[in-house]
This record gives C-alpha cells, sequence and structure tokens, in this order.
C-alpha cells in the first residue's frame, strides 16, 4: 500500500504541468502559411503558438465572419479552470498522503480518478460547446457567406480531435504536452489503485 | 512536367557545351557531371549561397541565391526605387543627400560583407557609390540600406568599400585625383598639384555606423581598386594605381605609358596610432552622412564640416608603392594574407608579390627611388612570382581557399585557375563574353568557400534571346570543387554588376527579420490602434494619420482638404503577419507609391491641384479583398469652408 500510495501521491503532482503547458493545441496550415499558424489552448486562456499567431488568426477569420478569439477574461472557464486543477491535485496529494498512513483505502484513489475523469470529459463538452458557437456563430455581415453544396451555411468549427480541411486551411487538433501529462497523471493514480488493490489482496 | 522538361532541355543544352571541353575528365561519371543537377534547386528548396551583385549603374545592390541565379531582390542604395517608395517617401529622401544636394542616383561597385577574424559574419554588407562619392551600409538582417556617408575630397569612388578583417574600417580610395580642398584652377596644372585620397571609415562593432577616421593624402596617382591585408598582413592596405604619369587627358594613351604602374601598400596601424596619438591635420570640408533609425524608420542627414587629412610623409614607413606592370586593376591578397597579386590589366601577365619579401625589403631600406617622398621598393625585391598564363588583360582574381586562385581575363574572354606559390595554370575556361570580376563566397577572406565560382561579364550579344540593342549583363557560375572548372549556368544580371559578395545561407537565412514589431515602431506619426488615426490641419499642411489592415485603410474618407494644400499621408502598416505589406497610392501624385512593411510607417506626400473627389487604393495585392482596399479624399476650392473631416465604414 505505501508505493501506491506514493504513486498516488506523484499522479496528481502531473497535472501542474497544466499551468505551464497547453492543454490542447489546433494547427492551421495553409499553402500560403508554409509555418503555420496555432493556437495553444491554456488552462487559464488562449495563446498564440507564435506571437502574433491570435491576431493573424482573427485577421484571416473576420473575412468569413468568425468571432475574435476570447481573451482569458472573456471566459469563466480561464478563470475556474486553474482552481479546479489545483483543488484536484490538492485532493489527491492528500488522499495519497492518507493512504500512505493507511487512512484511507485504495479504493480512494480510484474515486479521485473517477472523479477527475467526469470533471475531464465535462471540461471536453464544454470546450466543444465553445468550439461550435466559435465556428458557427457567424457574422450575419461577413464578407464571405460561402454555403455547402446542400446549400446550408458553412460553418467553421475546429475539430475536438484530429484534422479538418477547411477552405484553405488544414486544421489539426491534438492534445498537447499539459494534456499528455493529464493523461500520464490520471493513469498513475489509476495504477496506484491498482496497486492498492493488489496489496489489499495479500 | 512541362517546364520541367524545358527546364532539361535547357540543362542539357549547355551539358553538351561543357562537355565538349571536357573530354579529358574521365573519373567523373557522365551523370555526376550533370551540369544541370548541379543547378537544379528543386520548386520548394533553397539555395546554397546568396550573392550580392552590385547593380553598376542601377545604383542598387542585388540578391541572387548559387547555384540557381535565382534573383532574389534588388535593394535599393544609391538610386531613386519606385518599387518600394526609397528615395521617395518622405522618410527615405535623406538617404540620397549629399553636399550637392539630392542625388537620386549613383553607380554601385565592389559590395563586401562583414568580417571578423577575416570570416564572413554576415552582419552587413557595404558598397560604394561609384559617382557622388558615398559608402552606404546594408543591414544583412532586414536587407535594406541604413547608412549612407559621402566621402569628401574623392572623385569617382572606386578603389573602395573593401574592409578589414574584423571590420574595423571600410576603405574608400578615389579614382580620380583631384584639387585638395577644391579650387578654381587650370586643369592642365594637375601634374603634382592635384592629389589622391584614401579614406578609412571606422565602422562601430555594435551598430555598424560609419565615421570617417582620417584620410591620407596621395600623390595625384588613379587610385584602381584595394584589398585589405589579411591573417599576417593585417594592418596593411594595398590600392593599384594607374596613370602614375599624371595625365590630365587622353589618359587611354598618356597613362599607359609607363611600364610599371604601383601598387600602394599602407601601413594602416600605423597610421591609426598616428592619428590617435593627435597626428593628422583637420580641414574644412562638407559632406552628408544619412542615417536611417529602424526604430522610427526614418532617415536623417547630418552634414559634416570636417575631415583629419593625413600626409604620408608625416607618418615615416606608413606608405610604400610596389611597382607592379601595366595599370593594374584588381589588387587581391589570398587568403593567408601572404600574396597581393596586381593584375595589370594591360598585360599578359600577372604579377604577385610576397608580403614576407616586402616587409624585408623595407627592413632592409632596399629603395629604388621615391615618389614624391614615398619610397618605391625594387620590383625583384618583392616579387613572389609571375603568372604566365597566355591569357590577355588580367582583371581580378579570387580564391578558393584550397591554395588555387581564379583570375578573370577581360581581353581573352577567360577564367584561369592557377596554383599560389607554384603560379603553374591548372586550367581555363571560357566566358561570354568580356568577364569584368568573379566571385567566390568568402573569395576575399581567410576563408572562402570555394565550391563556385561567378563571373560576371561586361558583353552579352548572343547569349539569351535578344531584347534590342540594350541588354542585361550575363554571368556564368562554374563548379570549382573539382579539379578542372566546369561552366554550369548561364544567367542574365541587373544593372551591371562590378563585383559580388557571396556567403552561405547557412549564415544569413536564420536572422532574417520578417516583420518590424508595431509595438517598436517609434516614428513620429505611426498610429498603433486604428481607433488614433487622425486627420490634423496644420496651415495648408495636412497631416493624415492613417492605418491599414486586410484590407482597408482607417480612414478611408477623408473632407476637409482644400487646392493648395500639401497632404501627408502617414501610413502605418498594423499587420504582424509574415509578407504581407501594404502599398499606397494617390492619383495624380508627384511621386512614387509606397510599399510598407509590416509594423512600419511610411510617409508620401501629395499636393492637389484640381477640385473634386480622388481615389488612393493600395498597390499591393494583400489578399482576396485587395481590390476593395480603397478610399477617397475630397479635395475642395482653396478658400472653401468645407469642414476637416474623416471616417470608415460610416
Amino acid at each position: 500500500m505505501k508505493k501506491a500510495s506514493i504513486v498516488m501521491i506523484v499522479g496528481p503532482l502531473f497535472l501542474l504541468g497544466l499551468y505551464i503547458f497547453p492543454l490542447w493545441n489546433i494547427m492551421l496550415g495553409a499553402p500560403q502559411y508554409p509555418d503555420p499558424l496555432g493556437l495553444n489552448i491554456h488552462i487559464s486562456g488562449l495563446k498564440g503558438v507564435n506571437e502574433f499567431d491570435i491576431q493573424n488568426i482573427d485577421g484571416l477569420n473576420h473575412y468569413i465572419g468568425m468571432h475574435t478569439l476570447p481573451k482569458p477574461e472573456e471566459m469563466w472557464e480561464f478563470g475556474t479552470f486553474p482552481l479546479i486543477i489545483g483543488i484536484m491535485v490538492g485532493i489527491g496529494v492528500l488522499i495519497g498522503i492518507l493512504g500512505y498512513l493507511n487512512k484511507v483505502s485504495y479504493k480512494w484513489f480510484w474515486g479521485w480518478f473517477l472523479l477527475m475523469s467526469v470533471l475531464g470529459i465535462l471540461g471536453m463538452y464544454d470546450f466543444n460547446e465553445w468550439l461550435i458557437d466559435y465556428g458557427t456563430n457567424l457574422d450575419p455581415n461577413a464578407i464571405m457567406k460561402l454555403t455547402n453544396p446542400d446549400g446550408s451555411p458553412m460553418t467553421y468549427k475546429p475539430p475536438l480531435l484530429g484534422h479538418v480541411k477547411m477552405l484553405n486551411f488544414d486544421v489539426t487538433s491534438l492534445p498537447s504536452i499539459g494534456g499528455y501529462l493529464m493523461f500520464v497523471g490520471m493513469m498513475l493514480t489509476l495504477f496506484a489503485g491498482f496497486l492498492g488493490w493488489k496489496s489489499s489482496k495479500q | 512536367m512541362k517546364i520541367h522538361n524545358r527546364l532539361i532541355m535547357t540543362f542539357g543544352a549547355t551539358l553538351l557545351l561543357v562537355s565538349c571541353g571536357q573530354q579529358n575528365q574521365s573519373s567523373n561519371g557522365a551523370l555526376a557531371s550533370s551540369a544541370a543537377e548541379k543547378v537544379y534547386v528543386a520548386p520548394g528548396e533553397q539555395d546554397e549561397y546568396y550573392a550580392f551583385l552590385s547593380g553598376g549603374y542601377s545604383g542598387n545592390l542585388t540578391v541572387y541565391g548559387l547555384p540557381s541565379g535565382r534573383m532574389f531582390k534588388e535593394i535599393p542604395v544609391f538610386s531613386q526605387f519606385p518599387t518600394s517608395g526609397y528615395g521617395y517617401s518622405e522618410e527615405t529622401k535623406p538617404m540620397l543627400n549629399t553636399s550637392h544636394g539630392f542625388v537620386p542616383w549613383d553607380d554601385a561597385h565592389h559590395p563586401d560583407i562583414s568580417q571578423t577574424n577575416g570570416e564572413l559574419d554576415g552582419r552587413w554588407i557595404f558598397i560604394n557609390g561609384n559617382n557622388t562619392p558615398r559608402i552606404a551600409r546594408i543591414n544583412l538582417s532586414t536587407f535594406e540600406t541604413e547608412e549612407i556617408i559621402e566621402v569628401p575630397n574623392s572623385a569617382g569612388n572606386h578603389s573602395s568599400s573593401f574592409i578589414t578583417e574584423n571590420t574595423e574600417y571600410v576603405v574608400a580610395g578615389t579614382r580620380f585625383s583631384v584639387p585638395i580642398p577644391q579650387r578654381d584652377m587650370p586643369i592642365n596644372e594637375y601634374k603634382s598639384n592635384f592629389k589622391g585620397s584614401l579614406s578609412f571609415i571606422s565602422v562601430d562593432p555594435e551598430h555598424g555606423h560609419m565615421d570617417l577616421k582620417f584620410q591620407l593624402l596621395m600623390p595625384g596617382f588613379n587610385y584602381d581598386l584595394s584589398h585589405p591585408g589579411r591573417g599576417k598582413s593585417h594592418g596593411w592596405f594595398f590600392f593599384t594605381t594607374y596613370n602614375t604619369e599624371e595625365a590630365h587627358t587622353l589618359q587611354e594613351v598618356n597613362a599607359s605609358q609607363n611600364d610599371k604602374d604601383f601598387i600602394a601598400a599602407v601601413n594602416w596601424k600605423k597610421i591609426e596610432e598616428y592619428v590617435n596619438n593627435g597626428g593628422g591635420t583637420k580641414m574644412p570640408a562638407n559632406y552628408a552622412h544619412n542615417l536611417y533609425d529602424e526604430g522610427s524608420h526614418t532617415a536623417t542627414t547630418t552634414m559634416k564640416k570636417e575631415v583629419l587629412t593625413v600626409d604620408p610623409l608625416k607618418v615615416p614607413g606608413a606608405v610604400y608603392f610596389l611597382p607592379t606592370p601595366k595599370s593594374p586593376h584588381g589588387c587581391d591578397v589570398d587568403p593567408s594574407g601572404q600574396y597581393i597579386i596586381g593584375n595589370g590589366k594591360l598585360s599578359a601577365d600577372l604579377t604577385v608579390h610576397s608580403f614576407d619579401k616586402m616587409i624585408a625589403a623595407i627592413e632592409g631600406e632596399k629603395f629604388d627611388g621615391e615618389a614624391y617622398g614615398i619610397p618605391i621598393l625594387k620590383f625583384e625585391d618583392v616579387l613572389a612570382g609571375q603568372v604566365k598564363s597566355g591569357g590577355l588583360g588580367p582583371l581580378h582574381t579570387e580564391f578558393d581557399g584550397k591554395g588555387n586562385a581564379y583570375t578573370t581575363f577581360f581581353i581573352s574572354s577567360e577564367v584561369v585557375k592557377w596554383k599560389l606559390g607554384t603560379w603553374e595554370v591548372i586550367d581555363r575556361k571560357p566566358t561570354y563574353y568580356s568577364v569584368g570580376h568573379l566571385m567566390i563566397p568568402g573569395g576575399n577572406s581567410r576563408k572562402p568557400f570555394g565550391k563556385y565560382v561567378v563571373a560576371m561579364n561586361k558583353i552579352t550579344k548572343d547569349r539569351y534571346l535578344p531584347t534590342g540593342p540594350e541588354m542585361e549583363h550575363s554571368a556564368q557560375i562554374y563548379d570549382i570543387s573539382g579539379d578542372k572548372m566546369e561552366l554550369i549556368y548561364d544567367f542574365p544580371t541587373h544593372g551591371e554588376p562590378h563585383y559580388a559578395a557571396g556567403i552561405p545561407a547557412e549564415i544569413l537565412a536564420p536572422k532574417s527579420q520578417k516583420i518590424y514589431r508595431l509595438d517598436e515602431n517609434k516614428h513620429p506619426f505611426a498610429v498603433k490602434t486604428p481607433t488614433d488615426s487622425k486627420v490634423v490641419r496644420d496651415g495648408n499642411q495636412v497631416h493624415i494619420y492613417m492605418s491599414t489592415i486586410r484590407s482597408h485603410f482607417t480612414p478611408d474618407n477623408i473632407e476637409g482638404i482644400k487646392v493648395g494644400d500639401k497632404v501627408y499621408f502617414h501610413i502605418t502598416n498594423h499587420e504582424q503577419d509574415f509578407d504581407v505589406p501594404h502599398g499606397f497610392a494617390m492619383i495624380g501624385q508627384n511621386t512614387s507609391e509606397l510599399l510598407i512593411m509590416p509594423g512600419q510607417t511610411k510617409t508620401s506626400v501629395w499636393e492637389p491641384k484640381k477640385v473634386g473627389v480622388w481615389p488612393f487604393y493600395c498597390t499591393d495585392f494583400c489578399s482576396a479583398l485587395h481590390q476593395e482596399m480603397q478610399g477617397y479624399v475630397r479635395v475642395s476650392p482653396a478658400n472653401s469652408n468645407v469642414e476637416l473631416k474623416w471616417s470608415l465604414g460610416e
């Protein structure tokens, strides 16, 4: 159980990477952008991969009537997510310590994992909702109003995960370092539960 | 695919030509020596070297890639350039100021890249204006001319602009000797009255700013070309001379009488020390120093009023003459600094002097008379060897860093490869036609990159499709990586390249600037956000603070301008995206358009002469909505009361 608890203490600490590294990344490449424009999604706000990428993405998107990318203060998520992550890291480490002191069982480890997974899925859902709004809530006076072959107005929702061809842009959306660190951390807590479960069997 | 085939056919033809002279080169297989393969830089790929070719009478500097021969850019230096507005915009007009007023053109000759420890460092490139003597410095991260200094007491600034091995000085020698100071006197009193000035312009190691440190007043010969000593001869500078006869008319004949002219060896370290210890004579002068500031995107002119002159006789041991046959043109120093090559343009041979022998002769005081008090060394004492090439009219020599030298022969139209030390000729290849200078990247430094040589010709004739009586000059690229030179490409240049400088792309490309930062723009008329845009009247001057972003001007409707006004459009490009310039042109303007780079501010003047509503537009195809990037200015009669107002989207 001691080994399991140490893993449980270490696992949530991986989430601290989210304060430094982006959770997610969206790259936009086009023939005239051989060096693609890029958007890093941090839990505290959006940042360009290169200094002026946000300005340049906004500049291009205004042709098709997309709104400018939100600043941190324009979305409650960027205030709340860092808090939630902080609290969850704190709870996770505390559970680990309590496990080390044999105050709680390995089931708490899985409990933390479950809670974090639910929060993560909610976060992804929220993120996807924003992507839908960002890609479909278009200025009615847009310079270019494009339609699909069936006549419906074209929308520009970036993919949550994977690659989509959007007009002249290749848009690729993938987890970034912070996201991978979170995944590793969560797997560690799952593994900590497994170790705990194994030691409880002995 | 069609284009590809055509390329292969073209290169194939070149290959045929080449292979005629290559029959004894059996070590390379047919495929390995394919000229097409050697010069072909596939779409999307980049060249190995930058080549900066002077534009001669275009007044500018052109940038090419090697080995492809593709032209990347023309950098405006001494000439007004309507393409970008250089020399037309209010910010850049001061760059062309001289003591003779605004001189919108020059004859740009010899580019030289800055060096550290005798190796190319790629910070700046310098080039001389030959006609109204000037030296320019170009920044090699923006590829823009940043500074031009006029050279007083000089005329035909030809033995320029060569730099010492740590870029301590950029050196500018006069071709014409003139009265110094200038005065009204009979031309036929030239002899012993005219002087030739050799100017040592110091270069600030941090900013590159130029300052005329001292001017050596030499006998009234013509100082043709020059090069710095390097390595062991660092601290010396060598100048070829012609017209040591001091003829003032029909020089063609009268300046070609002496069997030998001189190479002047100048110990600049000695003179620098003399000057630093208070030596030299201050002489009243008047010359322009034009400096462009990247922060304010604006050039300013300062007129300098004094120059420090040095009489060579006052600094013993500073100057010696090395007799050199027949009006030598190029004066070239090998990478080790040991050999000084005089390219006697009216002879068949090359004269190579030895630096060690020169020092020994100076120390042994073995003089063969003097000229105006300057000791002449004995020809035999300083001679290292002669290259009996069999060619005619040697002009200029560069080096490959592997012990070989390459000399152009103007009259016999060829490049001759020969070995330093043994003076034997290894190879010769024709040029098309009448080659002037040649260039090996770093060929004028301690560390040449001996892979290609570019020969720049004076005569084109039938090399390309004819374009009437006037044609661009031709250039040829030879692969010099093997024992024998191989002609691999032939391309037209722009203007008349007199010399060139090359540098590996890996030194320059990574530091090439993409944009100017808007937040660092210190132009007094810049607008940082579109909401700051405004129009301000000051008497009959109207200042329009305008911004641009894809795809509109702010403001784009302006009223209250009157006939007789002088309207300044100060335009700031708000883009911060690579390669998104905006242009500006106003109908009926008596000037050029502007091309404004991201983050930059430029100013254009318009003096409306007619009442009406007059359009302006963006001249650079900036975006899908470029054609919509336009606006109107309402011009009212001089006495009207139309209120000044401006707007966008109202």
